[in-house]
């Protein structure tokens, strides 16, 4: 079935999300929509799903426009789609969520599930999804749930299926499954949609690639682009994604970590007897799937986490039973895992954001009594240090762009006097040209003899920025290897395979 | 940092269209509850007519039992038409103090139901100090004052305790230290301490003169310090939410208790603060309404004031100056309602329709954006939400 936009239009008050879009996807044709986040490849899938009605355009089925108004219009012109946060019940099955809202029930309503059941199976065997029809949801993996979403669309007879950012919360081996799985679809005659920034992906997987900036397609490009090509086009000008490393010159220990453990408020370790050691100008990643106990292992840096055992050292200060002020006062900047939900208070302004830590000590303070004077202009030299596109220090900082909101987090936790940088997925979720930014600053951090230790998931980031790589698997630090490593073995790594 | 809020008028668009619509409401129901009226209700145009009057005539007489009445003008004191309007600000006073110990909370993020049990131990120890000691002037009354800023501090103190160690949910726990409060003051009042003499009624004794707040505007009215107090502590709680550390850390913590702490405040030193410092608002109310115009303490000394904070505190939009306005309006509905009932046939209810109206239409500012048309109106909602999901 091929699936065909034209001149898709859709504004947003003065934002024009998609203007004027022409799409064609071919039957049996994996094809990759590359760009950057909020360059309207959502706006422009919500368009095909008929979740949003477009201002202009028409969407065509087989050369017949269809009036898709609503989801169920487009599941009945065989187009499906796989979200980037799934929409399945948790407590239920995975036959009850696939029959949910078309079930058949019996007289007395009862649920007749058979018949669902098989056909599951029948899918699930075909492609070899290995999914079991009366597994409950939350004890899936997510692997198996976006699975469980693609058999949905199967069953519901999708022919052309749009998969939204499918591999932002898979690991390697995940994503891996998952291309092959749109290898098989594929090959079987089904048209893919493949929404996503990863640009490794895209080459792997795609048939053709259209890219999208700012609302517009900006150009088509073929698997065989390089990536630096690719990214160019996404962000309309040269990108170059291997960040310079400078040589190396390491220093004494500055961190270290030994034998902590971490544990939740049941007594349950989520950190399991973890030691490390981090120098001075050496950026040490820990890398691993979300999940694994990096997000606690990171918050207790600061003194974030409740129950920690084991001694964390920042050169001879010893950090763990300290306040989170202590720490990092003691010279530890700390970028949150969520700038939005850590990182940043929302209502507050741009000023009041880039002194949270700081705003009761002088300058910004004399006693009990601020000066906002001070807090402003001291707010306006940082905009230009770090770069931050603003209007007004004085707008709430909710008003700033992600990259902009990161560049808010790193100007006030750069600001203090730094032993240690404690970056945890630090470019999650920002553009192309922030990623740049960020990575550009955590490296001079390095260079200028600190110690980073670096939070991330993301297989790219880690080989680019780490002098070592540290593998964390259910709480444990697996292996800690050299960054020459492979990225399949770091790969394999994160899935726990050690001997590879 | 913020711009003052004395310039955020347009924060102040939902709340007074909310007001109007809630008078609106209430003339209708005037018209619609007079019976004169009704009797005409088969010609449209004569109803319409003696309904408007009907409403007419209660608005008028509200307006005269709060502000301005001609009729109380004497040959020799003409400035008396004005004792509505001290009546106003008499009952306004207590109700600032309470508003804003409210306000306080809220920023915080803390939504402090309590100002009434705060109230009452205020309004107790000022009492106490008030009847039972001979000091001397000056220092009598500012002892009383004191006295009761403690007893409230302690009380919502508390309640941030609580919350700060244990996590209890503060609207749970000032519900019940409410009660608490309450039955407190039923029981003290009938033991011998505070037993007036010669009284089996639960009574305190008057409070000596020298604890009493100055009169303002002569003995012909009841207008006192207690309005200055609270116009002060509006200034205080501004110039602390805007431009004082506290006031950054409670702001920081009310707005993202996440964030916050990540930052390295502390988030259970910041709400046993603010709670302290509300409990110290309304406790400062309770002394300014028993020193100031009750003088004796009774069972029912703490009236409303306590509950009718949390409505102007919403009302004015958890702002110092909104508060103070939205205090006022209700001092003068107050005051005005019993002019009102007795010079028409409306009864007093309808001016706690009107209080109940205007809540309803802050909380549900869709209904106000229907009704005149309106978009991107900044909205109280969130503030009401936000004070449960505390």
């Amino acid at each position: 079935m091929s699936l065909e936009l034209r001149g898709i239009t859709k504004s947003f008050g003065a934002l024009v999300a998609n203007d004027n879009i022409d799409l064609k996807v071919e039957t049996g044709e994996i094809h990759a929509i590359l760009g950057e986040n909020g360059a309207g490849k959502s706006t422009l899938m919500n368009i095909v799903y008929g979740l949003v009605s477009p201002d202009k355009g028409e969407i065509l089925v087989d050369g017949e426009v269809k009036s898709i108004t609503e989801p169920s219009d487009a599941l009945n012109a065989g187009i499906g789609m796989v979200h980037q946060h799934f929409m399945l019940v948790p407590v239920f099955t995975v036959a009850e969520n696939i029959v949910l809202g078309h079930e058949k029930s019996g007289r007395i309503g009862q649920l007749h599930l058979e018949e669902a059941k098989a056909e599951i199976r029948r899918v699930s065997d075909e492609f070899k999804f290995d999914v079991d029809p009366d597994a409950i949801i939350e004890n899936l993996p997510v692997g198996v749930q976006q699975r469980v979403e693609i058999i949905r669309a199967l069953i519901y007879d999708a022919r052309v299926l749009i998969l939204d950012e499918p591999t932002a919360v898979l690991t390697p081996q995940e994503t891996d499954d998952l291309l092959n799985i749109m290898r098989q679809l594929k090959a079987k005659g089904t048209s893919i949609i493949f929404i996503t920034h990863k640009l490794r992906e895209v080459k792997a997987v795609a048939d053709r690639i259209t890219i999208i900036r700012r609302g517009k397609v900006v150009g088509t490009a073929q698997p065989s682009s390089s990536q630096d090509e690719l990214a160019s086009l996404m962000v309309g000008r040269p990108v170059d994604l291997n960040p310079d490393k400078a040589a190396h010159s390491i220093g004494d220990v500055i961190l270290s970590v030994k034998d902590v453990t971490i544990k939740d408020l049941t007594g349950r370790a989520l950190v399991k007897d973890v030691s490390f050691d981090v120098r001075g100008g050496e950026v040490l990643a820990i890398a691993g799937v979300q999940g694994n106990g990096q997000s606690e292992l990171a918050r207790s840096m600061v003194n974030l986490e409740d129950h920690i055992e084991g001694s964390i050292k920042l050169e001879n200060d010893e950090i763990v039973g300290e306040s989170v002020r202590q720490s990092l006062h003691h010279g530890i900047a700390f970028i949150p895992e969520s700038r939005e939900l850590d990182g940043l208070i929302a209502s507050m302004s741009i000023a009041e954001n880039l002194v949270l830590d700081l705003h009761d000590l002088a300058p910004y303070a004399h006693g009990v009594q601020m000066s906002p004077a001070v807090v402003a202009s001291e707010a306006e030299k940082k905009s230009v240090e770090f770069d931050i596109r603003l209007q007004s220090v004085q707008d709430p900082v909710s008003s700033l762009s992600g990259g902009n909101k990161q560049k808010v987090v790193l100007a006030r936790e750069l600001s203090r006097p730094v032993r240690l940088v404690v970056a945890s997925q630090p470019t999650r979720g920002l553009d192309v040209g922030s990623i740049e930014f960020v990575h550009e600053r955590i490296l001079a951090e390095r260079d200028a003899g600190r110690a980073v230790l670096l939070f991330s998931t993301e297989l790219d980031e880690v080989l680019a920025l780490a002098d070592r790589i540290a593998v964390m698997y259910r709480g444990e630090i697996l292996k800690i290897v050299p960054a020459t490593v492979s990225a399949q073995e770091l790969g394999l790594l994160m899935a726990g395979v050690v001997n590879a | 940092m913020r711009k003052p809020q004395f310039s955020s008028l347009r924060a102040l668009k939902l709340p007074v269209l909310a007001f109007l619509l809630a008078m609106f409401a209430g003339a209708l129901l005037i018209a619609f509850s007079d019976t004169a009226s009704l009797k005409k209700i088969g010609h449209p145009w004569q109803f319409i007519k003696s309904a408007s009057a009907a409403a007419g005539h209660a608005y008028f007489a509200l307006f005269q039992g709060a502000i301005y009445d001609h009729g109380l003008a004497t040959p020799h004191n003409p400035w008396l038409a004005f004792y509505p309007l001290s009546e106003t600000l008499v009952a306004a006073a207590p109700l600032i103090l309470a508003g804003l110990s409210v306000a306080l909370a809220f920023r915080a993020g803390l939504f402090n139901i309590g100002a009434q049990g705060q109230f009452i131990f205020g309004s107790i120890a000022a009492s106490y100090i008030g009847f039972h000691f001979h000091l001397p002037i000056g220092v009598h009354v500012v002892l009383a004052v004191l006295a009761a800023i403690v007893a409230g501090a302690i009380w919502g103190g508390l309640v941030g305790l609580l919350k700060a160690r244990t996590g209890a949910h503060e609207v749970i726990v000032t519900i019940m230290l409410n009660y608490v409060a309450l039955y407190f003051l039923m029981w003290i009042l009938s033991t011998t301490t505070f037993l007036r003499p010669g009284r089996k009624d639960p009574i305190a004794p008057d409070v000596a003169d020298s604890a009493r707040l100055p009169h303002l505007a002569g003995q012909n009215f009841r207008l006192n310090l207690g309005i200055f107090i609270a116009l002060a502590a509006a200034v205080f709680v501004w110039w602390l939410l805007s431009r004082s550390t506290w006031g950054f850390r409670f702001r920081a913590v009310g707005a993202n208790t996440a964030a916050a702490k990540t930052a390295g405040i502390s988030v259970p030193f910041v709400m046993t603060a603010a709670m302290v410092i509300s409990g110290a608002l309304a406790g400062l109310g309770g002394a300014v309404h028993v020193l100031g115009s009750d003088y004796s303490l009774t069972s029912g000394s703490a009236g409303n004031f306590g509950f009718d904070a949390v409505t102007v505190a919403l009302l004015g939009r958890a702002q110092p100056m909104g508060t103070v306005i939205a205090s006022i309006l209700f001092g003068a509905l107050r005051a005005g309602g019993g002019t009102m009932q007795a010079n028409t046939t409306t009864p007093i209810d309808i001016v706690l329709v009107i209080q109940a109206l205007v809540v309803l239409f802050i909380a549900a500012p869709s209904v106000v954006r229907f009704v005149f048309r309106l978009k991107n109106v900044k909205t109280g909602g969130e503030l009401v939400a936000k004070g449960w999901n505390g």
